[in-house]
């Protein structure tokens, strides 16, 4: 199994400068790996870094230390030292994310907002919209909404709005940060369905699943976090 | 066209008043289809660099290369002033924060739009009509307001009316000077989407200056961030503003209104 | 011609002194080296007011010589006041001969008209300029004008001209219709309706431009190429008239409207004054049938 991502020593600290400096450490001496058609789950409870990890993997926050190897289209490319123009790349083609929360741009459609990721690869607009199409009404969003801007949305409309965003391209890697935190029973069937199937297809995929439930169903390995508390390897 | 070379480069770019610091030692490189925003508060010296980019102003020092369409790189600060010019009515567009500056308020929105067609040479009435209405349609301005004078016009008309006249040319970068500024909120909404779509259709490099870090995340995809004429700050603009590494920054990303 | 010398003795030939005149001759030399340029010129008090042709007096006063014959119009006419005065004081301050008849003069100062009868080599034709910019309408600075001449932007003498038609549908514009002149300058042609453009182009006759107020000075040297401005699809054209003079009955010349009464009664003559005349002297008249013009074109 070839793996597409490789995490070694990142470190990641936040120095509230509003605040006389105080630096507060999340995570330290973070090591792992990924594999292709694999779905790693982040472990630990609230606040250990669990959301920190994914981000510095996406290049939204900055690690202080350490190294992330991506596999870029046969190209390993360090994304903790990585220039915005390369982590740009390697979001459009080679890493996927699906955030907790949408983030809404006024004015345009949802159907849009999912398509945009496939447009933005080059594809026609007219397919990805129908690519877009089809995944909403699988994740049971109502046609009437598909043409509105998803601003106005439900918390669980929004997520399924994010999730088929996220899961429209063939990134053969994807970064999952709770997608199902406000989902229903029957939307969140449909998810696990997904994820299986983007692992069929091979694609490496690392989430954080507070539900017990979707984690035992989606989780070939669980990476405890914990480990990467700073000091925990000292001590 | 080669995209892996950078659009404009700049080094070392400092514009000083006498003593005083407009900005000082710029560096940066922009590449083709990309938007980066420069925030910052007022008298940070980001119009300064702005008017200084798009050569409105000459530099104290440091250089700036910019990509022609032929892929030579050309110091803007060694060009003569009539190659200068012609850069920038054809491949440059400049959207002023007040559209009374970037538009010709005593003509009509057509001869806004089809003045830089007619100056690089267009002498066919009918085609020049014909793309004045097309891009008055797609910045969402009806076909029947062609003949009106932009005095008639709302603000976010205006706006919208200069935008069209800076894109009629099919220009590669587009300098911004708070493209938003002035205008009622839902408007600005409107307008920042017409942008967004109108730079990633067009695939346009930008540089938007602006106090407003919502306009910059909407917008941009990397982000300078100025105090007293210095970057203080730079990186992707998600990362910038949600893991503000520097105080200045900090500061600004905390001093946003939530809603 | 003596004693009237005598009685003003006190001016100098011509009235301007021989360094002003050195001084407008190099404005005007420079005007001829640059066809369509406006050269600035210290522009001098003239013993009339501004906008009775002070410019193209001064440049009359400078060129003009003991054996020159002088012809003024006015509108195409040799009597109304402004060219009768103007003939006067030439006559007086330079004692020259003038004359009414395009084709016996050697320099025609003209407000606003060229004459009908073709100009021919030798042959000076001086205009009064009120306005010598073109590109004032649409932007008012100067320096930035200077900068559009120098860079040979005239993008917006077209926007002028589009707006003409986005109005009026058809480019409106009778009157100082720019031209281009040498591929080069973009030059407006003084207030003479657009009818005279044509007759601008390729002439035998040296043209100057003089505006007093304004302090410029151009210039059009024989056989220069000026070109009217306009699009593909809305050529150039000149004014037409539905009828012929009804004086002369000469046809393709520019008419002007004569009010006869105040029940509407109304009626097309010649602009050209002299032109009429001539034509009725040989006999040409309205009820004529027989039209020479119609062959000639």
């Amino acid at each position: 199994m070839p793996t597409p991502l490789v995490v070694s020593e990142v470190a990641k600290s936040f120095t509230m400068h509003l605040r006389d400096g105080v630096r507060l450490a999340v995570v330290e001496d973070v090591s792992f790996s990924l594999k292709s058609g694999e779905c790693a789950v982040l472990g630990g409870p609230s606040g250990a870094g669990k959301s920190s990890i994914l981000k510095m993997l996406y290049g939204n926050y900055a690690a202080d230390a350490g190294q992330i190897i991506v596999n870029h289209g046969g190209k390993l490319i360090d994304l903790a030292a990585a220039s915005p123009r390369e982590v740009l790349a390697i979001r459009r083609d080679t890493i996927g994310y699906v955030s907790q929360f949408l983030r809404t741009v006024p004015r345009v459609a949802a159907v849009d907002v999912v398509a945009e990721p496939l447009v933005a690869r080059g594809f026609d607009r007219a397919r990805a919209r129908e690519r877009a199409a089809t995944l909403l009404s699988r994740l049971n969003l109502p046609e009437r909404l598909w043409g509105l801007p998803p601003a106005t949305f439900s918390g669980g409309e929004q997520q399924r709005v994010n999730i088929a965003r996220g899961f429209i391209t063939a990134h053969p890697i994807l970064l999952l940060d709770e997608p199902t935190a406000s989902l229903d029973a029957r939307n969140r069937e449909v998810v696990i369905a997904m994820i299986a199937e983007k692992k069929a297809e091979g694609v490496a995929l690392l989430g954080i699943f507070h539900d017990a439930d979707v984690r035992e169903a989606v989780a070939d390995r669980i990476i405890d976090v914990t480990v990467f508390a700073p000091g925990a390897r000292a001590a | 066209m080669n995209d892996d070379l950078p659009l404009l480069r700049v080094s070392s770019l400092s514009k000083s008043y006498g003593s005083r610091i407009g900005c000082a030692d710029v560096t940066f490189d922009l590449w083709p289809g990309e938007v980066l925003a420069v925030v910052g508060e007022s008298g940070s010296g980001k119009t300064t660099l702005l008017n200084c980019l798009s050569t409105r102003l000459m530099p104290t020092s440091g250089t700036a290369s910019y990509r022609m369409r032929d892929g030579t790189f050309r110091e803007l600060y060694r060009m003569s002033e009539a190659e200068r010019r012609f850069l920038m009515r054809t491949d440059w567009g400049f959207v002023h924060q007040n559209p009374a500056d970037g538009l010709r308020m005593n003509v009509s929105a057509g001869a806004n739009v089809g003045e830089r067609l007619m100056a690089v040479g267009d002498r066919h009435y009918g085609r020049i009509r014909a793309t004045a209405i097309d891009w008055l349609g797609r910045v969402e301005i009806g076909a029947d307001r062609i003949d009106d004078e932009p005095r008639a016009f709302s603000g976010g008309m205006r706006q919208r009316l200069q935008i069209a006249r800076n894109l009629v040319t099919g220009p590669r970068l587009v300098f911004m000077d708070e493209p938003t500024g002035g205008l009622d909120v839902s408007v600005q909404a409107r307008l920042l989407d017409l942008l967004r779509g109108l730079v990633s259709d067009l695939g346009l490099a930008a540089i938007v200056v602006t106090h407003d870090l919502a306009v910059a995340r909407l917008l941009s995809q990397r982000m300078m961030v100025m105090k007293d004429g210095r970057v203080v700050e730079t990186g992707l603009t998600d990362r910038v503003l949600d893991d503000p590494r520097e105080p200045y920054t900090q500061l600004l990303v905390s001093s946003i209104l939530q809603v | 011609m003596s004693a009237r010398t005598s009685e003003i003795a006190s001016y100098n030939f011509a009235y301007l002194d021989e360094q002003t005149k050195r001084m407008i001759r190099r404005a005007i030399l420079k005007g001829i080296a640059i066809p369509g340029y406006q050269v600035p010129f210290a522009s001098r008090e003239m013993p009339m007011p501004y906008g009775w042709g002070t410019g193209g007096v001064q440049i009359t006063a400078s060129i003009i010589g003991r054996d020159d014959v002088l012809k003024v119009i006015d509108q195409g006419a040799d009597d109304t006041t402004n060219a009768v005065s103007i003939r006067a004081f030439f006559a007086r301050v330079a004692g020259v001969a003038v004359t009414t008849e395009t084709a016996k003069a050697t320099i025609i100062q003209t407000r606003h008209r060229i004459p009908e009868h073709p100009l021919g080599e030798g042959q000076v034709l001086v205009y009064q300029v009120p306005i010598p910019e073109p590109l004032r309408y649409l932007e008012p600075r100067e320096t930035e004008t200077r900068k559009m001449h120098a860079l040979e932007e005239y993008g917006l003498m077209h926007v002028k001209l589009y707006e003409d038609i986005a109005r009026h549908g058809h480019i409106a514009t009778t009157y100082a219709y720019p031209v281009k002149v040498e591929g080069r300058y973009v030059m407006d042609p003084s207030p003479t309706p657009k009818f005279d453009n044509p007759k601008m182009h390729m002439s035998p006759a040296l043209q100057l431009f003089g505006a007093g107020r304004e302090k410029r000075i151009y210039a059009l040297p024989p056989y220069t190429r000026v070109v009217s401005l306009d699009f593909e699809d809305h050529p150039f054209e000149v004014q037409r008239f539905e009828q012929p003079c009804a004086l002369c009955g000469a046809r393709n010349v520019y008419l002007d409207e004569v009010i006869l009464d105040d029940r509407g009664g109304r009626m097309f003559v010649c602009s050209d004054t002299d032109y009429c005349e001539k034509r009725r002297d040989e006999g040409g008249v309205a009820a004529n049938p027989f039209e020479p013009d119609e062959a000639a074109t």
